[in-house]
């Protein structure tokens, strides 16, 4: 496991560069850069932002040489926060009769273990295995029929958040394990909106893992972008009613060691939603821009430009932004206990080269 | 089925019953020490099959694994390093995933695998700018998630055993211990020249200050046994440290009278060095308390609690005259007591400044608390010896004195 590498010290048999990173890290040299901070850290190592080309950025590590931050790396097999950030499920589709779309989805309630951070293992309950479970996706005005077996241990049930009739909203109809549910609906409005368990008791259902993105697409495409989901989440690992790890995309950290690449200038759409339980609000906090916020996505023309957003637990929104300079980019929530428990990132801005 | 409700083999059973028994001669050639061992050989053979075969699927399935660490030691060798003693005190392996301090996760090192056995300790070195004098908490999380905590209350560099720190651990087991016994000596004069019935009353006081002393040892050590790994299990130490500290100076106590009868000066003698050395164990403790409590920040040692120890201890120093008041000791010997009782303050204060562990302290406090209790019995025999008991009025209000002497100086430590 990664932790293998780190934990053999001074006494590394084979020096990764990790762990030679490390163990500069750990000199009395870097001590002064740990006591810098969290921002200035980073600022520190964007001199050479513009030299870096998407091609050069391969080195995330060398970027994370400060102190805040996780020992190794997850396991391959488990969570997959890299695959998730730009997967979007669309379904089986075929069209009816009379010309509409029709999406079927498969989801799959079940207990699984899942590691949050590296070597921190939590008893989670999950959509088809993952957290949060697959992002949903559709136009607005396709008739949605998802398959919901509930192959965990408790009651489950599937609700959407949108327009849809009384039975199938998922808060009535509670599906016992071995039970099935078809939920079937017409997708709107458009927007960025959730899916969850919303069987009692609420807070468990929800923190143990229970949740996922459901975006709904305006008839008229959006501009194209770079297009990502980022669900802000946390972690009881200890249950004692308090999250001892937080993250986008459930892996602390997860985007701060793998840093995600963008180019200059392309324009970068973040779905960006709030399961987080037992804390008031989360935040996004965007570095070195200002993004465009359409706020549940749901008007095309409504937003705000910022570089904060603070959501409560259930809200969503969508980000729009283009990076002027090239160079490394935290984003994380500016709770900065969040960020310091796992919710940071790093976008690696690189210049396309034009020959 | 009326087989079963009427044995055909009744008959049988009962010509059995009544013939004699033949296997009476065989038993009583059994040596002994194999009837002695007959439990335990059994108890191997059950102990062999748990092992292999586990409890027979009667336990395994609804036991949760419970884990335990305990966090030792939060040390802060220089500035911007803090590094932290680990025991697994549980009954299970735990796996040490990540490191957080005020609550943020933060890099680190470890000594060793992060897969702790049962009772294996580690060191983990963190590169944290601590703020001195301000509050840090680290937070060890599990492979499950459970999460285990220790808090610095004022953050403060460690000492290193350099010999500016070694002089000042000295000074501070000097003022805390050797200062107020030897001075508690000096009330030898004054105790000669009263009468045989006040000194019972002075050696009623005495008893009276030990108590005060054995029942503080005694709570101390319960107090830091709770901060010892589970496994090692702090009341076990209490209760083996305080009682087989009290056996041993029984023992000794012992062959002494077993010896040609001794004037009346040897017991004297013997009795003010039993309580030199009970006392020297109690300080042994204490300096050890005091220094690591320096060492970790809780205390600042000001003026006001330096002073309260001289006078809570210089109690001590009276406690060990007491015995030798009819007698005329030489001052060598005199100072030989007085430092019996005051060094190992010196050694306390060393040992707990530069290398606290909570099993150590709470051993040492025991074996304090087994030492006054012995010298308590002892000198209450030197009571029963003579025909004035502790129960005899004047004596009484010697004794409750001596507690409440205690009492009040010990209002001044307290502040």
């Amino acid at each position: 496991m990664g932790n293998d590498e780190i934990k053999t010290g001074a006494e590394a048999p084979k020096l990764t560069r990790r762990s030679l990173l490390q163990r500069g890290a750990l000199g009395t040299a870097a001590i002064a850069a740990a006591s810098t901070g969290l921002v200035r850290a980073v600022a520190g190592t964007q001199g050479n932002g513009g030299a870096v080309t998407s091609a050069a950025a391969s080195g995330p590590h060398d970027l994370h040489a400060h102190m805040l931050d996780v020992v190794g790396d997850i396991q391959p097999g488990g969570l997959d926060p890299d695959a998730f950030l730009t997967h979007f499920d669309y379904g089986r589709v075929t069209t009816g009769a009379d010309g509409r779309t029709l999406r079927e989805y498969d989801i799959v309630a079940m207990d699984r273990t899942i590691e949050v951070s590296p070597g921190v293992f939590f008893p989670a309950w999950t959509y088809n295995g993952a957290v949060p479970g697959p992002t949903i996706r559709c136009t607005e005005g396709d008739r949605l029929r998802i398959r919901f077996v509930n192959g965990g241990s408790h009651p489950h049930t599937m609700h959407f958040h949108g327009v849809h009739p009384a039975n199938m909203d998922g808060a009535m109809e509670i599906v016992q394990p071995g039970g099935t549910f078809i939920y079937e609906f017409d997708a709107e409005p458009f927007g960025v909106h959730l899916y969850h368990c919303h069987v009692p008791p609420f807070k468990r259902h929800i923190h143990k893992g229970l949740y996922g993105m459901f975006i709904v697409d305006p008839p008229a495409a959006r501009e194209p972008a770079r297009e990502m989901v980022m669900m802000m989440n946390g972690f009881d690992t200890n249950m004692d009613g308090d999250n001892e790890i937080y993250a986008v995309n459930s892996v602390a950290f997860h985007y701060q060691k793998h840093p995600i690449h963008i180019e200059k200038g392309e324009l970068v759409r973040i779905y960006l939603g709030n399961m987080t339980e037992f804390d008031l609000i989360n935040s996004f906090h965007l570095h070195g821009n200002i993004f465009k916020y359409y706020r549940t996505g749901t008007d095309l023309k409504q937003y705000e430009s910022t570089d904060t957003v603070a959501l409560c637990q259930g809200e969503r929104g969508i980000l729009e932004f283009r990076y002027k300079y090239a160079g490394p980019f935290m984003f994380h929530a500016h709770q900065s206990e969040f960020a310091e428990l796992g919710w940071s990132g790093t976008f690696q801005v690189g210049e396309v080269v034009h020959a | 089925m009326h087989d079963v409700l009427t044995p055909v083999n009744a008959p049988d059973a009962a010509s059995v019953r009544t013939s004699p028994p033949v296997d009476v001669e065989p038993r009583a050639r059994v040596p002994l020490w194999v009837r002695g061992m007959l439990p335990l050989v059994l108890l191997a053979i059950l102990v062999a099959v748990l092992l292999r075969h586990g409890p027979l699927g009667m336990l395994g399935a609804t036991s949760l694994p419970v884990e335990e660490l305990m966090i030792e030691r939060v040390a802060m060798p220089r500035p911007g390093e803090l590094k932290l003693t680990v025991v697994n005190g549980g009954a299970q392996a735990v796996t040490i995933a990540q490191v957080m301090v005020d609550d943020a996760s933060w890099v680190h090192t470890m000594d060793g695998g992060r897969l702790m056995d049962r009772l294996a300790s580690r060191t983990i070195t963190i590169p944290y700018p601590w703020v001195e004098g301000e509050r840090h908490v680290v937070r060890l999380i599990t492979s499950t998630g459970v999460t285990f905590e220790s808090a610095v209350e004022a953050a403060l560099q460690s000492p290193r055993a350099d010999a500016r720190q070694l002089g000042m651990f000295t000074m501070l087991g000097i003022y805390v211990g050797v200062i107020p016994v030897l001075l508690g000596l000096l009330w030898l004069p004054f105790l000669r020249r009263v009468n045989r019935e006040w000194l019972d009353f002075f050696l009623a006081f005495t008893v009276g200050l030990l108590l005060f002393l054995g029942v503080e040892a005694i709570a101390e050590a319960l107090d830091t046994s709770t901060l010892v790994a589970g496994a090692y299990q702090g009341l076990g130490i209490v209760v083996l440290g305080s009682t087989l500290t009290a056996l041993l100076l029984f023992a000794l106590g012992r062959t002494d009278r077993s010896r040609p009868a001794l004037s009346g000066e040897g017991t004297a003698n013997r009795l003010a060095l039993l309580v030199a050395i009970g006392i020297g164990l109690h300080n042994l403790g204490e300096g050890l308390a005091v220094g690591s409590a320096y060492a970790t920040g809780e205390v600042a040692l000001g003026t006001f609690l330096v002073l309260g120890f001289l006078l809570h201890n210089t109690t001590e120093g009276l406690a060990i005259v007491t015995p030798l008041a009819s007698g005329r000791p030489k001052i060598s010997r005199l100072v030989m007591l007085g430092l019996v009782a005051g060094l190992p303050t010196i050694a306390g204060a060393w040992i707990g400044g530069l290398t606290y562990s909570p099993v150590l302290t709470t051993l040492f406090f025991a074996i304090g608390a087994g030492a006054i209790a012995q010298v308590i019995y002892a000198i209450a025999s030197f009571f029963a010896g003579s025909d004035n008991g502790l129960t005899k009025p004047r004596n009484a209000l010697g004794f409750a004195l001596g507690l409440l002497v205690m009492y009040v100086t010990g209002l001044f430590v307290a502040a």
